[in-house]
Protein backbone atom coordinates (compact mmCIF):
# COMPACT_ATOMS: atom_id res chain seq x y z
CA UNK A 1 0.00 0.00 0.00
CA UNK A 2 2.90 1.97 0.93
CA UNK A 3 4.33 1.87 -2.65
CA UNK A 4 1.50 2.62 -3.92
CA UNK A 5 1.28 6.15 -2.72
CA UNK A 6 4.57 6.29 -3.79
CA UNK A 7 3.50 6.16 -7.08
CA UNK A 8 0.52 8.98 -7.14
CA UNK A 9 2.64 11.10 -5.15
CA UNK A 10 5.69 11.25 -6.52
CA UNK A 11 4.21 12.52 -9.92
CA UNK A 12 2.40 15.01 -8.12
CA UNK A 13 5.13 17.04 -6.49
CA UNK A 14 8.61 15.82 -6.82
CA UNK A 15 8.45 14.24 -10.35
CA UNK A 16 5.82 16.88 -12.19
CA UNK A 17 5.29 15.83 -15.57
CA UNK A 18 4.63 19.38 -16.33
CA UNK A 19 7.42 21.06 -14.31
CA UNK A 20 10.21 18.47 -14.12
CA UNK A 21 9.76 15.92 -17.11
CA UNK A 22 8.60 19.20 -19.26
CA UNK A 23 6.14 17.29 -20.99
CA UNK A 24 2.81 18.21 -22.24
CA UNK A 25 3.31 21.95 -22.21
CA UNK A 26 1.13 22.87 -25.13
CA UNK A 27 -2.00 22.17 -23.79
CA UNK A 28 -0.97 23.16 -20.51
CA UNK A 29 -0.43 26.88 -21.62
CA UNK A 30 -3.08 27.27 -23.99
CA UNK A 31 -6.29 26.79 -22.11
CA UNK A 32 -5.25 28.35 -18.67
CA UNK A 33 -6.52 31.86 -19.92
CA UNK A 34 -9.90 31.27 -17.68
CA UNK A 35 -10.30 28.22 -14.24
CA UNK A 36 -13.21 26.65 -15.93
CA UNK A 37 -11.49 24.85 -19.16
CA UNK A 38 -8.20 24.16 -17.36
CA UNK A 39 -10.15 22.51 -14.55
CA UNK A 40 -12.47 20.86 -17.20
CA UNK A 41 -8.69 19.92 -19.32
CA UNK A 42 -6.90 18.72 -16.33
CA UNK A 43 -10.16 16.25 -15.33
CA UNK A 44 -9.97 14.88 -19.15
CA UNK A 45 -6.08 14.36 -19.67
CA UNK A 46 -6.38 12.53 -15.74
CA UNK A 47 -9.05 10.25 -17.22
CA UNK A 48 -7.85 9.70 -20.46
CA UNK A 49 -3.98 9.15 -18.89
CA UNK A 50 -5.70 6.23 -16.19
CA UNK A 51 -7.59 4.58 -18.67
CA UNK A 52 -5.23 4.48 -21.37
CA UNK A 53 -2.61 3.24 -19.19
CA UNK A 54 -4.72 0.55 -17.90
CA UNK A 55 -5.75 -0.71 -21.76
CA UNK A 56 -1.79 -0.77 -22.84
CA UNK A 57 -0.92 -2.37 -19.53
CA UNK A 58 -3.60 -5.09 -20.01
CA UNK A 59 -2.36 -5.31 -23.41
CA UNK A 60 1.25 -4.96 -23.07
CA UNK A 61 1.98 -9.09 -23.27
CA UNK A 62 0.45 -9.07 -26.68
CA UNK A 63 1.37 -5.71 -28.23
CA UNK A 64 4.65 -6.79 -30.70
CA UNK A 65 7.28 -4.05 -30.23
CA UNK A 66 7.95 -2.82 -33.52
CA UNK A 67 3.99 -1.62 -33.83
CA UNK A 68 3.69 -0.42 -30.18
CA UNK A 69 3.70 2.89 -31.08
CA UNK A 70 1.05 3.30 -33.48
CA UNK A 71 -1.14 0.71 -31.06
CA UNK A 72 -0.46 3.27 -28.41
CA UNK A 73 -1.66 6.03 -30.66
CA UNK A 74 -5.11 3.94 -31.52
CA UNK A 75 -5.80 3.58 -27.76
CA UNK A 76 -5.11 7.10 -26.87
CA UNK A 77 -7.39 8.19 -29.96
CA UNK A 78 -10.00 6.37 -29.32
CA UNK A 79 -10.52 7.09 -25.91
CA UNK A 80 -9.67 11.08 -27.12
CA UNK A 81 -12.55 11.05 -29.24
CA UNK A 82 -14.88 9.13 -26.70
CA UNK A 83 -14.07 11.97 -24.14
CA UNK A 84 -14.80 14.46 -26.61
CA UNK A 85 -18.19 13.57 -28.02
CA UNK A 86 -19.19 13.42 -24.01
CA UNK A 87 -17.62 16.92 -24.00
CA UNK A 88 -19.57 18.14 -26.72
CA UNK A 89 -22.96 16.36 -25.62
CA UNK A 90 -22.93 17.65 -21.74
CA UNK A 91 -20.58 20.35 -21.53
CA UNK A 92 -20.58 21.94 -25.06
CA UNK A 93 -19.60 25.41 -24.47
CA UNK A 94 -16.43 23.98 -22.64
CA UNK A 95 -16.19 22.12 -25.58
CA UNK A 96 -16.11 24.85 -27.85
CA UNK A 97 -13.00 26.94 -25.54
CA UNK A 98 -11.26 24.49 -25.55
CA UNK A 99 -11.86 23.87 -29.32
CA UNK A 100 -8.36 21.91 -31.19
CA UNK A 101 -7.05 21.57 -27.43
CA UNK A 102 -8.99 18.45 -26.45
CA UNK A 103 -8.11 16.51 -29.66
CA UNK A 104 -4.31 17.48 -29.29
CA UNK A 105 -4.53 15.31 -26.06
CA UNK A 106 -3.82 12.15 -28.47
CA UNK A 107 -0.49 13.86 -28.70
CA UNK A 108 0.07 15.12 -25.32
CA UNK A 109 3.30 13.92 -24.10
CA UNK A 110 2.74 12.80 -20.75
CA UNK A 111 0.07 10.22 -22.38
CA UNK A 112 2.97 8.73 -24.61
CA UNK A 113 5.30 8.68 -21.64
CA UNK A 114 3.64 7.28 -19.23
CA UNK A 115 2.19 4.47 -21.72
CA UNK A 116 6.38 4.13 -22.72
CA UNK A 117 7.84 4.27 -19.17
CA UNK A 118 5.02 2.91 -17.04
CA UNK A 119 2.26 0.99 -18.42
CA UNK A 120 4.44 -1.07 -20.74
CA UNK A 121 6.16 -3.01 -17.86
CA UNK A 122 3.53 -2.68 -15.05
CA UNK A 123 0.56 -4.48 -13.82
CA UNK A 124 -2.92 -2.44 -14.79
CA UNK A 125 -3.53 -1.35 -11.21
CA UNK A 126 -0.49 0.38 -10.78
CA UNK A 127 -1.12 1.84 -13.92
CA UNK A 128 -4.12 3.14 -13.27
CA UNK A 129 -2.57 4.82 -10.24
CA UNK A 130 0.58 6.13 -12.06
CA UNK A 131 -2.12 7.56 -14.93
CA UNK A 132 -4.22 9.02 -11.97
CA UNK A 133 -0.77 10.51 -9.81
CA UNK A 134 0.51 12.46 -13.87
CA UNK A 135 -2.96 13.70 -14.48
CA UNK A 136 -3.32 14.56 -11.21
CA UNK A 137 -0.36 16.57 -11.27
CA UNK A 138 -0.51 18.10 -14.68
CA UNK A 139 -4.15 19.46 -13.31
CA UNK A 140 -2.44 21.09 -10.31
CA UNK A 141 -0.19 23.19 -12.53
CA UNK A 142 -3.02 24.26 -15.37
CA UNK A 143 -5.11 25.17 -12.24
CA UNK A 144 -2.79 27.44 -10.75
CA UNK A 145 -1.60 29.04 -13.92
CA UNK A 146 -4.81 29.55 -14.45
CA UNK A 147 -6.02 30.61 -11.36
CA UNK A 148 -3.44 33.47 -11.62
CA UNK A 149 -4.23 34.28 -15.18
CA UNK A 150 -7.77 34.45 -14.28
CA UNK A 151 -8.04 36.68 -11.47
CA UNK A 152 -5.17 39.09 -12.04
CA UNK A 153 -6.51 39.10 -15.93
CA UNK A 154 -10.24 39.38 -15.83
CA UNK A 155 -10.87 39.88 -12.23
CA UNK A 156 -12.93 36.54 -11.77
CA UNK A 157 -12.77 32.92 -10.96
CA UNK A 158 -14.81 30.46 -12.32
CA UNK A 159 -16.71 33.44 -14.28
CA UNK A 160 -17.43 34.70 -11.09
CA UNK A 161 -16.69 38.30 -10.20
CA UNK A 162 -14.02 38.58 -7.07
CA UNK A 163 -12.46 42.10 -7.55
CA UNK A 164 -15.44 44.30 -6.49
CA UNK A 165 -16.92 46.53 -9.18
CA UNK A 166 -16.39 49.53 -7.01
CA UNK A 167 -12.47 49.05 -7.19
CA UNK A 168 -11.96 49.09 -11.11
CA UNK A 169 -10.71 53.15 -12.67
CA UNK A 170 -13.81 52.98 -14.61
CA UNK A 171 -16.07 53.28 -11.70
CA UNK A 172 -14.11 55.68 -10.16
CA UNK A 173 -11.69 53.08 -8.07
CA UNK A 174 -7.96 52.82 -8.45
CA UNK A 175 -8.08 49.19 -10.00
CA UNK A 176 -6.96 48.32 -13.77
CA UNK A 177 -7.09 44.60 -14.97
CA UNK A 178 -3.22 43.37 -16.13
CA UNK A 179 -4.76 42.49 -20.20
CA UNK A 180 -1.33 40.95 -20.45
CA UNK A 181 -2.42 37.96 -18.33
CA UNK A 182 -4.76 36.67 -20.88
CA UNK A 183 -2.52 36.77 -23.64
CA UNK A 184 -0.68 33.66 -24.52
CA UNK A 185 2.79 35.40 -23.68
CA UNK A 186 2.13 35.50 -20.04
CA UNK A 187 1.67 31.71 -19.60
CA UNK A 188 5.12 30.78 -20.70
CA UNK A 189 6.20 33.59 -17.85
CA UNK A 190 4.33 32.10 -15.08
CA UNK A 191 4.98 28.58 -16.16
CA UNK A 192 8.85 29.74 -15.98
CA UNK A 193 7.98 30.86 -12.20
CA UNK A 194 6.55 28.10 -11.48
CA UNK A 195 9.58 26.34 -12.12
CA UNK A 196 11.88 28.81 -10.56
CA UNK A 197 9.74 28.36 -7.21
CA UNK A 198 9.63 24.27 -7.29
CA UNK A 199 13.47 24.52 -8.65
CA UNK A 200 14.34 26.50 -5.27
CA UNK A 201 12.69 24.11 -3.06
CA UNK A 202 13.82 20.83 -4.86
CA UNK A 203 17.53 21.74 -5.08
CA UNK A 204 18.70 17.83 -6.30
CA UNK A 205 16.53 19.45 -9.79
CA UNK A 206 18.81 21.96 -10.78
CA UNK A 207 20.40 22.38 -13.81
CA UNK A 208 24.65 22.46 -13.50
CA UNK B 1 -3.36 33.96 -55.11
CA UNK B 2 -3.84 36.99 -52.91
CA UNK B 3 -5.67 34.84 -50.43
CA UNK B 4 -2.64 32.18 -50.20
CA UNK B 5 -0.14 35.05 -50.20
CA UNK B 6 -2.25 36.31 -47.04
CA UNK B 7 -2.97 32.86 -45.60
CA UNK B 8 0.65 32.00 -45.74
CA UNK B 9 2.14 35.11 -43.95
CA UNK B 10 -0.39 34.63 -41.07
CA UNK B 11 0.16 31.50 -40.64
CA UNK B 12 4.27 32.18 -40.30
CA UNK B 13 3.67 35.53 -37.65
CA UNK B 14 0.32 36.38 -36.77
CA UNK B 15 -1.03 32.34 -36.31
CA UNK B 16 2.68 31.16 -35.46
CA UNK B 17 1.89 27.78 -34.06
CA UNK B 18 4.33 28.48 -30.98
CA UNK B 19 3.84 32.00 -30.34
CA UNK B 20 -0.01 32.08 -30.07
CA UNK B 21 -0.87 28.47 -29.77
CA UNK B 22 1.92 26.92 -27.94
CA UNK B 23 2.13 23.98 -30.70
CA UNK B 24 4.97 21.31 -30.42
CA UNK B 25 6.61 22.87 -27.25
CA UNK B 26 8.00 19.61 -25.82
CA UNK B 27 10.38 18.93 -28.96
CA UNK B 28 10.95 22.90 -29.23
CA UNK B 29 11.98 23.38 -25.52
CA UNK B 30 14.17 19.56 -26.28
CA UNK B 31 15.92 20.48 -29.35
CA UNK B 32 16.80 23.92 -29.00
CA UNK B 33 20.03 23.81 -27.75
CA UNK B 34 22.23 24.41 -30.89
CA UNK B 35 21.00 25.97 -33.87
CA UNK B 36 22.05 23.40 -36.46
CA UNK B 37 19.72 20.24 -35.00
CA UNK B 38 17.06 22.69 -34.60
CA UNK B 39 17.18 23.69 -38.18
CA UNK B 40 17.29 20.10 -39.20
CA UNK B 41 14.17 19.24 -36.88
CA UNK B 42 12.77 22.54 -38.55
CA UNK B 43 12.89 21.33 -41.71
CA UNK B 44 11.42 17.58 -40.81
CA UNK B 45 9.02 19.42 -39.42
CA UNK B 46 7.98 21.37 -42.04
CA UNK B 47 7.98 18.72 -44.34
CA UNK B 48 6.03 16.66 -42.66
CA UNK B 49 3.49 19.36 -42.15
CA UNK B 50 3.73 19.79 -46.16
CA UNK B 51 2.70 16.18 -47.25
CA UNK B 52 0.16 15.42 -44.30
CA UNK B 53 -1.62 18.45 -43.75
CA UNK B 54 -2.75 18.00 -47.88
CA UNK B 55 -3.58 14.41 -47.39
CA UNK B 56 -5.81 15.12 -44.49
CA UNK B 57 -7.42 17.80 -46.00
CA UNK B 58 -8.32 15.91 -48.86
CA UNK B 59 -9.68 12.86 -46.07
CA UNK B 60 -11.49 15.43 -44.62
CA UNK B 61 -13.17 17.13 -47.70
CA UNK B 62 -13.83 13.54 -49.61
CA UNK B 63 -14.06 11.13 -46.92
CA UNK B 64 -15.07 12.35 -43.58
CA UNK B 65 -17.50 15.43 -44.50
CA UNK B 66 -20.86 14.70 -44.20
CA UNK B 67 -22.44 13.48 -47.48
CA UNK B 68 -18.94 12.23 -48.68
CA UNK B 69 -19.13 8.75 -48.60
CA UNK B 70 -22.67 7.74 -48.35
CA UNK B 71 -25.24 10.04 -48.61
CA UNK B 72 -26.56 11.07 -44.74
CA UNK B 73 -23.52 9.90 -43.08
CA UNK B 74 -21.20 12.37 -41.13
CA UNK B 75 -18.39 10.17 -40.31
CA UNK B 76 -16.11 13.31 -39.25
CA UNK B 77 -15.82 12.17 -35.31
CA UNK B 78 -13.76 9.28 -36.55
CA UNK B 79 -10.70 12.24 -37.98
CA UNK B 80 -9.19 11.72 -34.80
CA UNK B 81 -7.69 8.16 -35.32
CA UNK B 82 -7.56 8.80 -39.18
CA UNK B 83 -5.10 12.04 -38.75
CA UNK B 84 -2.87 10.31 -36.37
CA UNK B 85 -2.79 7.00 -38.73
CA UNK B 86 -2.17 9.27 -41.72
CA UNK B 87 0.81 11.45 -39.66
CA UNK B 88 2.08 7.79 -37.85
CA UNK B 89 2.97 7.11 -41.28
CA UNK B 90 4.18 9.74 -42.90
CA UNK B 91 6.89 10.24 -39.97
CA UNK B 92 7.95 6.41 -40.29
CA UNK B 93 8.71 7.52 -44.01
CA UNK B 94 10.33 10.97 -43.37
CA UNK B 95 12.65 9.02 -40.55
CA UNK B 96 13.76 6.16 -43.04
CA UNK B 97 14.66 8.76 -46.03
CA UNK B 98 16.74 10.76 -43.55
CA UNK B 99 18.46 7.78 -41.94
CA UNK B 100 19.48 7.15 -45.24
CA UNK B 101 20.51 10.36 -46.92
CA UNK B 102 21.81 12.26 -43.64
CA UNK B 103 22.72 9.77 -41.26
CA UNK B 104 24.53 12.42 -38.87
CA UNK B 105 21.11 14.41 -38.76
CA UNK B 106 19.52 11.03 -37.74
CA UNK B 107 21.57 10.36 -34.68
CA UNK B 108 21.68 14.08 -33.71
CA UNK B 109 17.55 14.37 -34.04
CA UNK B 110 17.79 10.72 -31.99
CA UNK B 111 14.57 10.30 -30.29
CA UNK B 112 13.00 13.38 -31.54
CA UNK B 113 12.32 12.18 -34.97
CA UNK B 114 9.95 9.32 -34.44
CA UNK B 115 8.24 12.22 -31.97
CA UNK B 116 7.44 14.41 -34.19
CA UNK B 117 4.47 11.45 -35.01
CA UNK B 118 3.42 13.06 -31.39
CA UNK B 119 3.98 16.56 -32.15
CA UNK B 120 1.38 18.52 -31.43
CA UNK B 121 2.32 21.57 -34.14
CA UNK B 122 1.91 18.51 -36.92
CA UNK B 123 -1.80 17.34 -35.35
CA UNK B 124 -2.70 20.62 -34.55
CA UNK B 125 -2.17 22.25 -38.01
CA UNK B 126 -4.73 19.27 -39.38
CA UNK B 127 -7.40 20.03 -36.70
CA UNK B 128 -7.55 23.73 -37.07
CA UNK B 129 -7.39 22.86 -41.17
CA UNK B 130 -10.63 21.22 -40.39
CA UNK B 131 -11.79 23.98 -38.29
CA UNK B 132 -11.22 26.61 -40.79
CA UNK B 133 -12.98 24.71 -43.47
CA UNK B 134 -16.22 25.56 -42.20
CA UNK B 135 -15.12 29.39 -41.93
CA UNK B 136 -16.12 31.98 -44.38
CA UNK B 137 -14.47 31.75 -47.31
CA UNK B 138 -13.56 35.66 -47.48
CA UNK B 139 -12.08 35.58 -44.18
CA UNK B 140 -8.07 35.43 -44.31
CA UNK B 141 -7.97 32.20 -41.87
CA UNK B 142 -10.02 30.10 -44.34
CA UNK B 143 -8.87 27.18 -45.84
CA UNK B 144 -11.40 26.57 -48.66
CA UNK B 145 -9.62 24.50 -51.71
CA UNK B 146 -7.14 22.51 -51.79
CA UNK B 147 -4.43 25.23 -52.37
CA UNK B 148 -5.33 26.83 -49.72
CA UNK B 149 -4.44 23.47 -47.01
CA UNK B 150 -0.52 23.53 -48.92
CA UNK B 151 -0.23 27.71 -48.01
CA UNK B 152 -1.33 26.87 -44.90
CA UNK B 153 1.06 23.73 -43.95
CA UNK B 154 4.28 25.47 -45.26
CA UNK B 155 3.39 28.17 -43.63
CA UNK B 156 2.66 26.81 -39.86
CA UNK B 157 5.61 24.78 -40.76
CA UNK B 158 8.28 27.23 -41.74
CA UNK B 159 6.62 29.49 -38.68
CA UNK B 160 7.24 26.55 -36.43
CA UNK B 161 11.01 26.45 -37.85
CA UNK B 162 11.43 30.29 -37.24
CA UNK B 163 10.59 29.62 -33.99
CA UNK B 164 12.91 26.99 -33.34
CA UNK B 165 15.79 28.35 -35.15
CA UNK B 166 15.66 32.07 -32.89
CA UNK B 167 15.10 30.16 -29.73
CA UNK B 168 18.34 28.28 -30.29
CA UNK B 169 20.21 31.15 -31.03
CA UNK B 170 19.23 32.49 -28.32
CA UNK B 171 20.18 29.31 -25.84
CA UNK B 172 23.67 29.61 -27.25
CA UNK B 173 24.25 32.64 -25.81
CA UNK B 174 22.57 32.41 -22.82
CA UNK B 175 25.10 29.66 -22.00
CA UNK B 176 27.04 32.22 -20.69
CA UNK B 177 25.13 34.18 -18.83
CA UNK B 178 24.87 34.74 -15.21
CA UNK B 179 21.30 33.04 -14.22
CA UNK B 180 20.12 32.49 -10.54
CA UNK B 181 20.89 28.70 -10.23
CA UNK B 182 17.14 27.72 -9.90
CA UNK B 183 16.07 29.29 -13.18
CA UNK B 184 18.84 27.72 -14.79
CA UNK B 185 18.07 25.84 -18.09
CA UNK B 186 14.61 25.25 -18.69
CA UNK B 187 13.13 28.17 -16.22
CA UNK B 188 15.10 30.84 -18.20
CA UNK B 189 13.87 29.26 -21.45
CA UNK B 190 10.55 29.31 -20.06
CA UNK B 191 10.93 33.36 -19.62
CA UNK B 192 12.59 33.68 -23.13
CA UNK B 193 9.90 32.74 -24.77
CA UNK B 194 7.52 34.50 -23.23
CA UNK B 195 9.18 37.30 -23.96
CA UNK B 196 9.85 36.41 -27.55
CA UNK B 197 5.77 35.27 -27.70
CA UNK B 198 5.43 39.25 -26.63
CA UNK B 199 7.60 40.38 -29.54
CA UNK B 200 5.45 38.41 -32.29
CA UNK B 201 2.39 39.64 -30.60
CA UNK B 202 3.00 42.85 -32.26
CA UNK B 203 2.41 40.97 -35.61
CA UNK B 204 -1.04 40.35 -34.77
CA UNK B 205 -1.98 44.06 -36.11
CA UNK B 206 -1.13 42.94 -39.56
CA UNK B 207 -3.63 43.91 -41.73
CA UNK B 208 -3.98 40.61 -44.70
Amino acid sequence: MAKNNEVIKTPVWLNNPVVVQILGICSALAVTAKLKPAIVMGLSVTIITALSNVVISLLRKTIPNRIRIIVQLVVVAALVTIVSEILKAFAYDVSVQLSVYIGLIITNCILMGRLEAFAMQNTPWASLLDGIGNGLGYAMILIIVAFVRELFGSGALLGFQIIPQSWYVTNGGWYLNNGLMIMPPMALILVGCIIWVHRAKNEELQEK
Amino acid sequence: MEHFFSLFVRSIFVDNMIFAFFLGMCSFLAVSKNVKTALGLGIAVTFVQFITLPVNYLLQTKVLGPDCLVQGVDLSFLSFILFIAVIAGIVQLVEMVIEKFSPSLYASLGIFLPLIAVNCAIMGGSLFMQQRIEMDPDSTQAISCFGDSIAFALGSGIGWMLAIVCLAAIREKLEYSDVPKPLKGIGITFITVGLMAMAFMCFSGLNL
